[in-house]
């Protein structure tokens, strides 16, 4: 109900019709497109991605933004193969808690959601602008994966918990399973419930939001947690794949995400966009950068596409929404 | 009025529209060399968005300017300067990091030689305008650190180094002090000496008779009325200012006032600055409402209506104090959440600004403050959600053509019955509205009145803001009157008239104005 429909399904029609018109040119292009096996690793490869843009829509949504994601993956996925590998010693008692695979896959979302929490009281109790809030957890969380790791990756985290990143269930990917798994919460939880028309209300205009009555602070608190969560769950679909925490994982993710959500459709003004264009964007990305890959491109060129693609998209939403936005 | 070779510049039939509502309906205007047209006119019946059109900030739908009798077209700020007109607009436009000087002629510095900027120069022509504007501040002092009042001389530093020959001032004297006012009409008068035409725009009539030659009314994107000043009673500006049409299209429903909803004693809302202005907005306000019962709130723009409303809306938790009471059960708000789970809502005064989330759906705005009750298993279910809200839509009969239409595609007047159904979803006891018809038009303008009338039929108790006198006596059983934070009078509906609220309304020092 919240979306603008007209506009936004124009939107997203144009959004498929780049999709298929690119699927079809690949097609033709390159023998080793379409097949199942090039498929699955297109999903495979934007699991990731899909995770942490689907944080970041929520964010966006909200009138903010959120450059912490790509660093909050690297420490949740440290945090929870080191807890795996060698359990947190508790000096105190000369003992060592350790940890299953379930714990320290909870513990790694927990510290993503944790980080996440920071920024979002950060944003609202002292009021600092997002970007610079998420600047600084940025470093923060980069610089305690390094404490953490001491600057080496953390290998040999066994099969139970590769599974999350390279086992299959019913013949699909995990990280296929989880991805799915959370466009399908995400869907529901933006268009569904009140915390989702909340969160659309606050970042389209946060001073109506709060003289309805709407608790704003809560709502972007709550918004940022799950963006840090979802980070979490990111870095350990990478940690698993690699079956190694590097402490350099995710770097630069964020602006992936934040182009994902862009050529989504999705308003970097807030209030106006959908986890569904966030799916098409990352899926955009995605089937990009495999194409690129096997025509052979050069990893150069593969970059000022991508850059290209993404100017393409928002003019594109510009020229569609002139006149609607004027005056 | 002065003869026409004096005319300079001409407006005739300027149309302009924004979304949703029609800003200029056909405006003409004539300004005149060395002489000052007071412009006058409640906020949002035109005047700033006239005034943007004639500096060139954006261009008229319809309509002429003639300047010197040819007609011209402003594609830009710079066009209309190089043209001869300047303006200070009301909102301050200063670099905070700038120097005054840098300010005064920014984009205009004098150069050297080698072209970089010569700022002995430009120190002293600053230093020399600065000097006559009396201001007493080096002309390399940072914009940041100084006052308001300062800062608005500056403005106008800039505006008079423009050697405009016609300049356009919007409200320059609000965050002015006494003798900082009296410098400006020196100034004013030097200009008017010299042939510049002015268009003043004040809410403040007391300065009228010191600087004002002609004036021109304006209300709802209309002119409707012109007079030279001193051919101007006050009885006639009064007429002028007030308009006729709410009295005759609008009969009140006679009241029954039952039990008591609300009283505030000694409500009062210091101020943030540190300026040597007074110090309170909402000075020591004390009054009651009850139920069925429709109290009107009249004062000058800055008499502090907005900011009382806002102290019982949860608004201001820290800085107010005073005691309130809703139902007899002593209540201060907090928050906007506690206020509307007091029975308490507020239609604001800036719609667009604070009333609606303009990306979102006429349902989704009405529903923005009463999605709890149209939950199924917790979840938002659309179905049931218009269900819930759409007998609020069609009963304040908003025309939309669709529950999922953008609220931002409706006019003004739906706009504002889209949040009086928001809130009447949320069964209040009490309703407070800001400006309920400031830029709608005038059929849905009767159509609010009529609301109102039904509202407090139905036993809800209303306090309506509004500058419209006529407003204010046509829907109101009481009418309270404010003045610069201070409630100076209230009278019943029978004592109530146009003569008393105003007297009320004005400063103790405009007694003598006009």
């Amino acid at each position: 109900m919240s979306d603008p429909k007209s506009t936004l399904s124009l939107r997203r029609f144009q959004s498929l019709l780049a999709l298929a018109l690119m699927v079809g040119a690949l097609s033709i292009l390159s023998d080793n497109f379409l097949t199942p096996e090039n498929g699955w690793n297109i999903l495979r490869q934007i699991s990731v991605n899909l995770c942490l843009s689907i944080g970041m829509t929520l964010v966006i949504l909200s009138g903010g933004i959120d450059l912490s994601v790509g660093a909050i993956l690297g420490l949740a996925g440290a945090v929870a193969a080191g807890l795996l590998k060698s359990g947190l010693a508790l000096g105190a008692f000369d003992a060592r808690l350790e940890f299953t695979v379930s714990g320290a896959i909870l513990a790694g979302v927990a510290v993503g959601a944790a980080a996440g929490w920071f920024n979002g009281m950060a944003i609202t109790r002292f009021q600092l602008p997002p970007f610079v809030a998420t600047l600084g957890m940025l470093s923060i969380a980069r610089g305690l994966t390094m404490l953490w790791t001491g600057g080496f990756p953390i290998t040999s985290l066994g099969p139970t918990f590769g599974f999350l990143g390279t086992g299959t269930f019913l013949g699909m990917p995990m990280p296929v399973w989880i991805m799915l798994a959370l466009v399908a919460v995400f869907v529901v939880v933006t268009r569904r419930t009140r915390f989702g028309r909340h969160l659309y209300a606050v970042g389209g205009n946060e001073r109506a939001a709060r003289l309805t009555g709407l608790a704003v602070p809560r709502i972007k608190v709550a918004v940022y947690t799950l963006a840090g969560a979802l980070a979490g769950v990111a870095g350990l679909i990478v940690t698993a794949r690699l079956d190694s925490a590097q402490p350099n994982a995710g770097l630069g993710y964020e602006l992936d995400s934040i182009a994902a959500v862009v050529i989504g459709g999705t308003s970097l003004s807030g209030g106006r966009g959908s986890v569904w264009g966030t799916v098409l964007g990352c899926l955009i990305i995605g089937v990009l950068n495999n194409g690129l890959f096997l025509l052979n491109v050069s990893p150069f060129w593969q970059q000022v596409i991508k850059g290209a693609v993404i100017l393409l998209a928002v003019a594109l939403d510009k020229m569609n929404s002139a006149g609607r936005d004027s005056a | 009025m002065a003869a026409d070779s004096d005319l300079i510049l001409a407006a005739d039939g300027i149309v302009k529209s924004f979304p949703g509502v029609r800003a200029l309906d056909g405006v003409s205007l004539r300004v005149r060399r060395g002489r000052l047209l007071a412009l006058l006119g409640e906020n949002g019946a035109g005047k700033s968005t006239l005034m943007n059109i004639l500096a060139g900030v954006f261009p008229p739908d319809a309509g002429t300017l003639t300047l010197d009798g040819a007609a011209v077209r402003f594609p830009n700020p710079q066009a209309a300067l190089a043209a001869g007109i300047g303006i200070v607009f009301q909102e301050l436009n200063l670099i905070p990091y700038l120097s005054v000087a840098e300010n005064i002629f920014l984009g205009r510095e004098p150069r050297t030689r080698f072209g970089f900027i010569d700022y002995p120069r430009l120190n002293a022509d600053a230093a020399a305008l600065l000097r006559r504007l009396e201001l007493a501040v080096p002309p390399t002092a940072l914009i940041a650190d100084l006052r308001v009042g300062q800062q608005q001389l500056v403005e106008i530093a800039r505006a008079v180094s423009q050697e405009a020959r016609i300049l356009i001032l919007d409200e320059p004297t609000s965050s002015l002090s006494a003798h900082e006012v009296e410098v400006l009409f020196g100034v004013i008068a030097d200009l008017k000496r010299r042939g510049v035409a002015l268009v003043y725009i004040t809410h403040k009539f007391e300065e009228l008779a010191r600087v004002c030659d002609d004036v021109t009314v304006m209300r709802d994107g209309r002119v409707v009325g012109e007079a030279a000043f001193p051919d101007l009673t006050r009885d006639a500006l009064v007429r002028l200012m007030a308009g006729r049409e709410a009295k005759e299209t609008f009969q009140k429903t006679p009241a029954v006032p039952g039990a008591e909803l609300l009283r505030a004693e000694g409500l009062t809302l210091r101020g943030p600055g540190t300026g040597a202005g007074r110090s309170s907005l909402v000075d020591g306000v004390s009054f009651n409402l009850r139920r069925g019962e429709v109290l009107g709130l009249f004062g000058l723009v800055g008499a502090g209506r907005t900011e009382l409303l806002e102290i019982l809306f949860g608004l201001h938790p820290g800085r107010a104090t005073g005691r309130l009471e809703i139902e007899g059960c002593a209540a201060f708000p907090a928050s906007p959440a506690d206020a509307i789970a007091a029975g308490l809502a507020l239609a604001p005064e800036d719609r667009k600004r604070d009333g609606l989330v303009l990306p979102m759906s006429v349902a989704a705005n009405a529903s923005l403050a009463s999605l709890g009750r149209t939950l199924r298993a917790g979840l938002v279910d659309a179905d049931r959600e218009a269900a819930y809200i759409a007998p609020y839509i069609e009963r304040f009969r908003v025309k939309t053509p669709s529950l999922d239409q953008l609220i931002v595609n409706l006019s003004g007047g739906n706009q504002q019955k889209v949040i009086l159904a928001k809130w009447l979803a949320t069964g209040p006891k009490v309703l407070l509205l800001d400006e309920p018809t400031r830029g709608i038009d005038v059929n849905a303008k009767r159509e609010i009145y009529a609301f109102i009338d039904e509202l407090a039929q139905l036993g809800l108790g209303l306090v309506v803001v509004s500058s419209e006198l006529p407003e204010i006596l046509a829907l109101s059983d009481r009418v309270m009157v404010m003045c610069e934070g201070r409630k100076t009078a209230e009278f019943t509906r029978a004592e109530a008239t146009a003569e008393r609220i105003l007297a009320a309304a004005f400063p103790v020092t405009t007694a003598t104005a006009a």
